[in-house]
């Protein structure tokens, strides 16, 4: 998991008695709660979204609210959704870093 | 669908919510499409279903306001047709065409109520686009709706009323501020005091966040210029300029940023209302008039995303602008509510051009910026780059982004637009209306390829040579 | 106001006639061009970006080859690669009938020098493998490239004026007349310029000055709109067109695909075009069909702007017929992006010279 050594970013204040979901990030699997936004899932365990295109280092979002596209995180299936501004759900299977090469 | 007498408002924050209200006060059914998944805007978010906390708990003082707009909504929401989770992605010829849970929509109008909002006003800073750092806005919504801080030890930093609201609520929730840092200084808020009194409550709202933070051993730094946010893969630390000109640094593992907000206007642009610089928020904005006609026939603004005035001024704004929308259709529209409304409105602005002289966007910082600090997040774009502009010497933003793919990206300039056309400005030392501003395009969000299989028409002979 | 007195006047600062006014420059002739806009801003900035002789119309393919030769050396002339890149071309055929189009030109274009192979399907396929079976086979050319479009019309330009030539910016010509043994221009904003010679490069905008020649030439506005995706991992080495022109897309190694094949609409007075939705929703139905994983990406900007087209889809070169002194360069039809640098060094020639031995017979004014 990228950036799982160093923990996650964010951190639960509140809230925390929501029924769990399970999705998978690259590959592994992650717990996150229902009502959680697939960010706030990605953020509880590392600090990246995708790996910037343009030079060195992630992006983990921005704005969390539509508006900087920082946050489009690609899906296994294919395609990518906004991760601020979609929910979790279960067999969410997402990728972080890149994919393999 | 008939377009016969369609009115369409965009946004079901606290503009679109009281515009709809008029609207169906008046026996109409207007159309609300809202990109969230329920009502309240950004500064009314609600909660994702499933969470507890009061109203109260997150709204403090305007939890009064929050649970009466939610309550209008809630009362309208049958006699609205209400579609959340859908965006505006085009205007052209007075429809708008939406994506939503069931694909591709286009939808006729003949009125337009644009409640739009407004997205944090940010500037560039070495280091901006680590992971931990968020807007101020972010972090807000991190909290209000996600119930989660932005991280473990978080500095806020920027100038504007969120400012001191935002730091309140974090170390309130428990969450630990590790400062609050105001670029703006106590002297910039002297000499507008009178205006700033207009105010009364919200200043007084700001004062007190201020005082608690303080109570609480939270350190509150005025006159600051950031200098650095440091870190390899995420934020590590922070290093910024005191007021007295020593070099300071923090360590933190988050970061929120804002100078206030900005209006989002892409929409209004789209829809072919006139844009004027407004030298006071330093912005192109979508003119109108005092009832929020736009230059568009048929197109009203409200709330924030006219220009900033606040959420408060955002009820008067849509109630206001759905009572002109009445009066111009011939229907009935209550004269004395709409000049009481434009009375209090008058009052408000008083009170956000001395907020805005108080609390400054500090446009000399976006300029300053060495050469190598990204500006255009998207793109990757430098303030050296933007100088420079391939050695083509641009003198003007769009010519910028031509050569240099500033504000060319997914955002679309929303989050560098404005710093890029200080940085060109400054460098061109010339004033800022002069650079022109990034206009608004289709589509004015990514949108996946494959919703082209709505496409309607199939006439291949309209077919362009290559 | 004193009128500028120069030697050329050229009206329009597209790639034709920014690409002229160095050429002329270069050889130390004082020139003064008169831009409505900005250099580039129109047909020749808002382009597919194809730098291509795959399947132009035998006419042009001696002018083509003599641009491209220009376009490998622009470093040198203008400062700047203009993001060029000889990655080839493919026309991609859908049918037989196609295949057989594209053979016959391709055997007649060898005559030209210019190399087009033919590709089968199952060859096309296993070379790219994202292509859907709509691909029926195509024709390559591997000497065709591709460029940035933002860049090509600014850097003559900005080369130019180091040059010496004398470029203005937001000066719509309004009015040229004889004047003495030259001419008079006269911009919207009052702005006069005295000429010995005249460049008619106005575009779009072309046969309304011709049209104040006397010279009438049919002329229609074509707004080609173009769609870019966000940035995706590169797989596209080629530009590629489908035949018939419904889809064409690139790749630039950035990642974004940019590609188009519909029309938007312009108000030529107005100057700009403009993209219309309907018509993005339709390329990007089409262009799913030719390259299925473009599907899963998504779009983030769009762009149109005004080209002339003539009847014939060939440009108008070449002197006036009515008016010596004057020359024409417009009309180039959704073909002058490949063709600008190569037309200005052909307008220098003309207009310092009096001749040319690159062929633009087959594009003089007296044809229609």
């Amino acid at each position: 998991m990228n950036k799982k050594s160093e923990g996650g970013q964010f951190v639960r204040l509140s809230e925390t008695e929501r029924p769990e979901i399970t999705i998978h990030v690259n590959g592994e699997a992650v717990t996150a709660l229902a009502g959680d936004t697939v960010l706030t899932a990605l953020m509880m365990v590392g600090a990246a979204v995708r790996e910037f295109e343009f030079g060195a280092g992630a992006r983990a979002g921005f704005c969390l609210m539509g508006a900087c596209q920082d946050c489009w995180v690609k899906q296994e299936e294919g395609g990518s959704l906004r991760a601020c501004s979609t929910y979790v759900r279960e067999g969410l299977r997402l990728i972080t870093d890149g994919g393999e090469q | 669908m008939s377009a016969a007498g369609n009115i369409l408002i965009i946004g079901a924050g606290p503009a679109g919510t009281r515009a709809a209200e008029v609207l169906v006060g008046q026996g109409l059914r207007p159309i609300l499409v809202d990109e969230a998944p329920a009502s309240g805007g950004q500064v009314y978010r609600r909660q994702p279903p499933g969470f507890l906390r009061s109203t109260k708990l997150r709204y403090g003082f305007e939890a009064s306001k929050a649970d009466a707009l939610h309550d209008c909504f809630d009362g309208l929401r049958e006699r609205i047709d209400y579609r959340p989770d859908t965006s505006v992605w085009s205007i052209e010829n007075k429809t708008a065409f939406t994506l939503g849970p069931n694909g591709v929509d286009r939808i006729p109008y003949d009125a337009l109520l644009l409640c739009t909002g407004a997205v944090d006003r940010v500037l560039p800073v070495p280091g901006w686009t680590l992971p931990g750092v968020f807007t101020m806005g972010g972090a807000q919504i991190a909290l209000k709706a996600q119930g989660c801080a932005i991280g473990k030890r978080v500095v806020f930093m920027g100038s504007g009323p969120l400012l001191y609201l935002v730091a309140y609520q974090y170390a309130h929730a428990g969450a630990k501020v590790a400062a609050v840092l105001d670029t703006a200084r106590l002297s910039d808020a002297l000499p507008v005091l009178p205006g700033l009194l207009i105010g009364g409550l919200t200043l007084a709202k700001g004062l007190w966040y201020q005082n608690w933070l303080r109570f609480h051993g939270i350190a509150v730094r005025r006159g600051v210029r950031p200098l650095v946010i440091e870190g390899d893969s995420r934020v590590t630390g922070f290093s910024y300029r005191s007021a007295g000109g020593q070099e300071r640094h923090i360590d933190c593992d988050a970061l929120a940023l804002g100078w206030g907000v900005k209006p989002e206007c892409q929409l209004a642009e789209l829809a072919g209302c006139d844009m004027a610089f407004d030298a006071m928020a330093r912005q192109w904005l979508p003119s109108s008039d005092a009832e929020g006609r736009a230059s568009a026939e048929g197109v009203y603004l409200a709330g924030d995303g006219a220009g900033i005035m606040g959420a408060d001024a955002a009820e008067y704004r849509g109630e206001l602008a759905a009572l002109a929308l009445l009066a111009d259709q011939g229907k009935s529209s209550d004269v004395a509510r709409r000049a009481h409304l434009k009375h209090k409105l008058s009052r408000q602005m008083r009170f956000r051009i001395a907020l805005e002289r108080a609390l400054p966007y500090p446009q000399g910082l976006a300029a300053a910026q060495p050469d190598d600090t990204i500006v255009c997040r998207c793109e990757g774009v430098t303030a050296g780059d933007i100088r420079l502009g391939q050695s083509l010497e641009p003198q003007e933003i769009n010519r910028a982004k031509a050569f240099t793919r500033v504000g060319m990206g997914r955002c679309q300039g929303r989050m560098c637009g404005i710093a890029s056309a200080e940085i060109l400005a400054a460098h061109k030392g010339v004033p800022l209306a002069e650079v022109g501003r990034l206009r608004g395009q289709a589509p004015i969000k990514p949108l996946n390829i494959a919703i082209g299989g709505a496409a309607a028409d199939d006439d291949p002979d309209r077919a362009a040579s290559i | 106001m004193k009128a500028i007195e120069t030697e050329i006047a050229i009206i329009g600062g597209g790639i034709a006639g920014c690409s002229t006014a160095l050429h002329v420059a270069l050889r130390g002739v004082p020139v003064v061009l008169l831009e409505k806009r900005q250099p580039g801003a129109a047909a020749s900035g808002v382009n597919f970006g194809g730098v291509r002789r795959n399947g132009r119309a035998l006419e042009e393919l001696t002018l083509a080859k003599r641009s491209i030769d220009i376009w490998h050396t622009l470093p040198e002339l203008v400062g700047n690669d203009c993001e060029y890149a000889m990655n080839g071309h493919l026309k991609v055929a859908r049918n037989d009938a196609d295949m057989e189009a594209m053979e016959t030109h391709a055997k007649a274009q060898a005559e030209y020098g210019c190399e087009v192979e033919m590709i089968s399907r199952n060859a096309l396929l296993a070379r790219y493998p994202w292509f859907s079976d709509v691909a029926y086979g195509a024709a390559w050319c591997a000497s065709d490239g591709q460029a940035n479009p933002r860049l090509l019309g600014p850097s003559f330009a900005h080369a130019a004026r180091r040059a010496g030539a004398d470029i203005r910016e937001n000066e719509p010509v309004a009015a040229l007349e004889k004047d003495g043994d030259g001419f008079l221009l006269r911009s919207e904003n009052g702005l006069e310029v005295r000429a010995r010679q005249v460049l008619n490069a106005a575009g779009a905008w072309g046969a309304r000055v011709a049209g104040w020649l006397s010279e009438k030439v049919e002329l229609w506005p074509m707004m080609p709109q173009l769609v870019v995706t966000e940035p995706v991992p590169y797989f596209m080495e080629p530009a590629l067109g489908v035949v018939g022109g419904d889809v064409y897309v690139r790749q630039i190694p950035r990642g974004n695909l940019i590609f188009g094949g519909r029309s938007g609409t312009a108000d030529l007075d107005e100057g700009f075009g403009h993209a219309i939705t309907e018509e993005t929703l339709c390329t990007l139905e089409r262009t799913v069909k030719v390259i299925p994983r473009m599907a899963d990406v998504n779009i983030i900007r769009l762009w149109s702007g005004v080209e002339g087209c003539t009847p014939d889809h060939l440009p108008v070169l070449g002197p006036s017929r009515t008016t010596p002194g004057v020359m024409h360069a417009f009309g180039f039809s959704g073909h002058g992006f490949c063709l600008g640098p190569g037309v200005g060094a052909v307008m220098a020639e003309l207009l310092l010279d009096g001749e040319t031995k690159t062929p633009i017979e087959a594009f003089d004014i007296g044809r229609f």
